[in-house]
């Protein structure tokens, strides 16, 4: 998902600075808050962004016959909402682009809307609404992730369409073009990414359960229908 | 265990869709991102310059991939951490 250094002209790299810079901003307030008065949720935040850390760096092959890589940023927002995924996700994307030439500094402010922030607030307005909606936690989270997941590259592909519309047909044409390469071929990889967070989140109930409590994704008794139906 | 179930099924169909794909197509499983620059070079004509090139880059493939593997190994070790130190905490030995 990443758009590549130098890839995005003025005044749009610009204006996804000034977009994603004041999110940043509240993300690293929110982290502060909870490093002061949360401390026991430290553990929690590393494994968040450390997931983060692993699923945006394994590029897999799909469909299309090209390859892409999930963003893990749905474990996150569902944790601890978007501002923090936001500043989770700037530290994944400033890795890359200084480590792996993968993005870059110029394009890091539409890196950091399409993965830090587009992705995660799709994926914990789902996880509401799913959740208000009574369904079953495990669905909730997988819609979440993949649709969160998916958003991002469907956000990507709106960055480099405004940026670069076509002669003919216009920012339209264009989106329909980068969407091809980057929405389809996330598809599968979406999938998988849902699939892999339900996991991870039957793991976190399994060892340490009152944190969702703590953080308001479960409610009490949500949480005992959870360990009812497991059990 | 019924959840684990379901996800290695996923996965197992995502990796015998791959199998099949990659044998019976000549797809070259670049990244998408690459392509992307394609795309870009046929909506300007060619034209479009870069206003800015990465300040490093891995030299070769196999730099790029020790630095995608330690990006995944650094996180693994976190999660492997917590979640063990989480669980032995839990039921004290």
């Amino acid at each position: 998902m990443h758009v590549m250094e130098g890839f995005l002209p003025g005044p749009w790299w610009q204006i996804w600075f000034a977009i994603s810079l004041p999110v940043i901003i509240y993300g690293i307030y929110k982290l502060n808050e909870l490093i002061k008065d949360k401390r026991d949720l430290l553990p929690l935040l590393a494994v968040a962004g450390a997931y983060i850390f692993i699923l945006s760096s394994l590029k897999l092959p799909s469909v299309t016959g090209s390859c892409s890589h999930p963003t893990g940023t749905g474990l996150a927002a569902i944790l601890f909402g978007p501002a923090i995924s936001a500043v989770l996700g700037l530290i994944v994307l400033l890795y890359q682009a200084l480590f792996l030439a993968h993005g870059g500094l110029t394009t890091l402010g539409a890196n950091v809307f399409s993965m830090g922030i587009a992705g995660p607030v799709i994926a914990f307005i789902i996880y509401k609404a799913c959740t208000k909606a009574g369904l079953n936690f495990y669905i909730a989270v997988f819609l979440a992730c993949a649709l969160g997941d998916l958003a991002t590259y469907v956000v990507t592909s709106i960055e480099l369409a405004l940026a670069f519309p076509a002669q003919i047909g216009g920012v339209l044409t264009s989106f329909k073009a980068f969407a091809t390469i980057f929405a389809l071929t996330q598809v599968p990889l979406a999938i998988i990414e849902g699939a892999i967070t339900v996991l991870i989140f039957k793991y976190v109930i399994q060892v340490k359960s009152d944190v969702l409590i703590k953080l308001n994704v479960l409610s009490e008794t949500g949480l005992r229908k959870i360990k009812e139906m497991t059990t | 265990m019924k959840l684990e179930i379901i996800v290695a099924v996923i996965i197992l169909v995502f990796t015998a869709q791959f199998l099949y794909m990659s044998s019976t197509t000549d797809s070259e499983y670049g990244g998408a991102d690459g392509e992307a620059e394609g795309v870009i070079d046929e909506l300007t004509g060619g034209t479009y310059e870069p206003i800015a090139d990465p300040i490093w880059e891995p030299p070769s493939g196999e730099i790029e991939s020790l630095l995608f593997s330690l990006q995944a190994a650094i996180g693994a070790l976190v999660i492997g951490y917590f979640f063990g130190y989480y669980k032995g905490k839990k039921q004290p030995m």
